[in-house]
């Protein structure tokens, strides 16, 4: 089970805007180690995200997206207390589920 | 002396891409303006409070009777204390140090198992380290206001003030070669005079960090062995007297600025 | 269901749709595990890639804004914002055109989520990030060149 995500979601306007960091290697399968051989791809390569149970965004990944991914992205609606989840699922088939309650934009 | 300085300066030269003029300058500020949204150093953090709160070591104790300086369990705004002068063992501690002697006295923890590894890489979460971050981002926002008034506090400062001017090594480096004048720069960056107030709080505020060209989060005690390495100096003991006395020469510079870590740095 | 939403983005997406691909190819996705396009995810230029959508470099649009740093301090975190006031879009991709494998992410956007999305992506050397818009099931373009100034050299 990978580490656990830092999700922020927050209402302003009837918009909610949600913030996610995933720790992941994001390991492209180019790279050498110290020793001269290759680390194996290890990424993310979808994520899907759910308001209340509806999907907000699907995402994939490329190996190409940064180490400890981070992703912002809009839905209208959402309000105060309602829960946003978001869950990843890597090449090597490890996942992660994490979920947070929306608060209000100041 | 200088033709020293000014040959290894250009021998670092063919990693720089592109020349720091002003428009350079300007869109290296925007790009770390826009990486500074969303700093995996957060996950650190969230690391970091887990392992605070959680019982371990033999006496299956959490870090929350640990006392970094405002009182058992207090983590807000100790940071922005530190290094200080601690009764119950005699001696001016850094965050790192202090965190050792909580997690050997009240967790139990075997010294060796912590200081024999305690900075992470790409395949091991170093726990202190973790634990680092989540302190520290408990004083964001705080003004620095490291003590000068113990007598210990008083002479780690000058120790660490001699420590930083002292040249040695096969380079005949100090810090201040580097770190001792306006406008110096290694490649792109800019590097900070630490012997001014403005210097030594840009740069003392914003540290610990993460790493970008790294991947890692990175505490202080890291941050001063790699200039040690860069002067090619032994590395030293973690959580030693030198490197306490080195920090609080810098946090005690750094004074009245508003802290700002954990940030994120290229 | 995902796999419901999915099959209806199928049906309302158009034939030269990714989708429409996917299905052509046979990566229809049929559950969750399966939806990562592996092919596509693996092109080695935007040609290869385009073919693989079945598209042609779409016109450039003004009505995407697309944001991210003229130079990058270190390729390994290029912050990437784009934004779009297209109405209907469906879809957003993200392509750097010098990686060894193009396409860095796609995001699908059901109805009601904005056309916006910030992220970052890995550049191995100086080169244009080029921004695909699905809207009303077109494409459209923008692209912007990032200099990448390599830090591995050092502390």
């Amino acid at each position: 089970m990978g580490s656990p995500m830092k999700i922020r979601a927050a209402v302003k306007d009837g918009i909610t805007e949600v913030k996610i960091l995933m720790g992941h290697a994001m390991e492209t399968g180019l790279r050498k180690d110290a020793a001269g051989a290759l680390v194996p791809a290890w990424f993310i390569t979808e994520v899907t995200a759910k308001h209340q149970g509806k999907v907000v965004l699907e995402a994939q990944f490329g190996t190409a997206v940064s180490k400890d991914p981070y992703l912002v992205f809009r839905f209208k609606g959402g309000a105060k207390g309602e829960k946003v989840s978001v869950s990843w699922l890597d090449n090597k088939g490890d996942t992660r589920s994490d979920e947070v309650e929306i608060t209000e934009k100041v | 002396m200088y033709t020293r300085i000014i040959l290894t300066l250009a021998l670092a030269i063919p990693c720089l891409a592109i020349a720091g003029d002003d428009k350079s300058a300007e869109e290296i500020a925007k790009y770390r303006e826009m990486v500074s949204d969303g700093n995996p150093a957060e996950l650190d953090e969230m690391r970091g409070e887990e392992l605070w709160k959680t019982a371990a070591g033999t006496k299956k104790a959490s870090l929350e009777k640990c006392d970094l300086g405002k009182g058992a369990g207090v983590v807000k705004g100790v940071y922005a204390e530190l290094p200080r002068y601690f009764a119950d063992t005699k001696r001016v501690q850094d965050l790192e140090s202090r965190l050792l002697t909580c997690m050997t006295t009240l967790q139990g923890i075997p010294e060796a198992d912590i200081t024999s590894k305690p900075f992470s890489t790409n395949n091991y979460k170093s726990d202190i380290e973790g634990l680092v971050a989540y302190v520290v981002g408990q004083s964001k926002g705080m003004k620095m206001a490291v003590s000068l008034k113990h007598p210990k506090e008083k002479e780690a400062y000058e120790i660490g003030k001699r420590i930083f001017f002292y040249r040695a090594g096969p380079y005949d480096f100090s810090c201040a070669t580097c770190h001792s004048e306006n406008g110096r720069r290694i490649r792109l960056q800019d590097l900070p005079n630490l012997t001014t107030n403005i210097g030594a709080q840009r740069a003392y505020t914003t540290w610990p960090a993460y790493r970008v060209s790294q991947g890692l989060f990175r505490s202080f005690q890291w941050r001063i062995n790699d200039c040690f390495r860069q002067q090619r100096f032994p590395e030293p003991v973690f959580g030693s007297e030198l490197t306490v006395a080195l920090t609080l020469f810098l946090a005690a510079n750094a004074n009245d600025a508003v802290y700002d870590g954990p940030a994120i740095k290229r | 269901m995902v796999n419901l939403e999915r099959r209806q983005a199928l049906k309302t997406g158009g034939a030269l749709g990714l989708w429409g691909v996917f299905a052509s190819l046979g990566l229809m996705p049929s559950f969750a595990h399966a939806e990562w396009n592996k092919t596509l995810f693996s092109a080695k230029s935007m040609n290869e890639a385009l073919d693989l959508i079945g598209a042609v470099l779409p016109e450039t649009s003004g009505d995407i804004q697309l944001n991210v740093p003229e130079i990058a301090e270190n390729g390994a975190v290029v912050p990437i914002s784009v934004s779009s006031s297209l109405p209907n879009a469906t879809q957003i991709m993200v392509f750097v055109d010098k990686n060894p494998n193009v396409l860095a992410a796609n995001f699908n956007l059901p109805a009601g989520t904005e056309t916006f999305v910030t992220t970052r992506v890995k550049m191995g050397q100086t080169a244009t990030v080029i921004v695909l818009v699905k809207a009303d099931g077109k494409l459209y373009r923008a692209a912007k060149e990032v200099k990448v100034t390599q830090g591995g050299c050092g502390g």
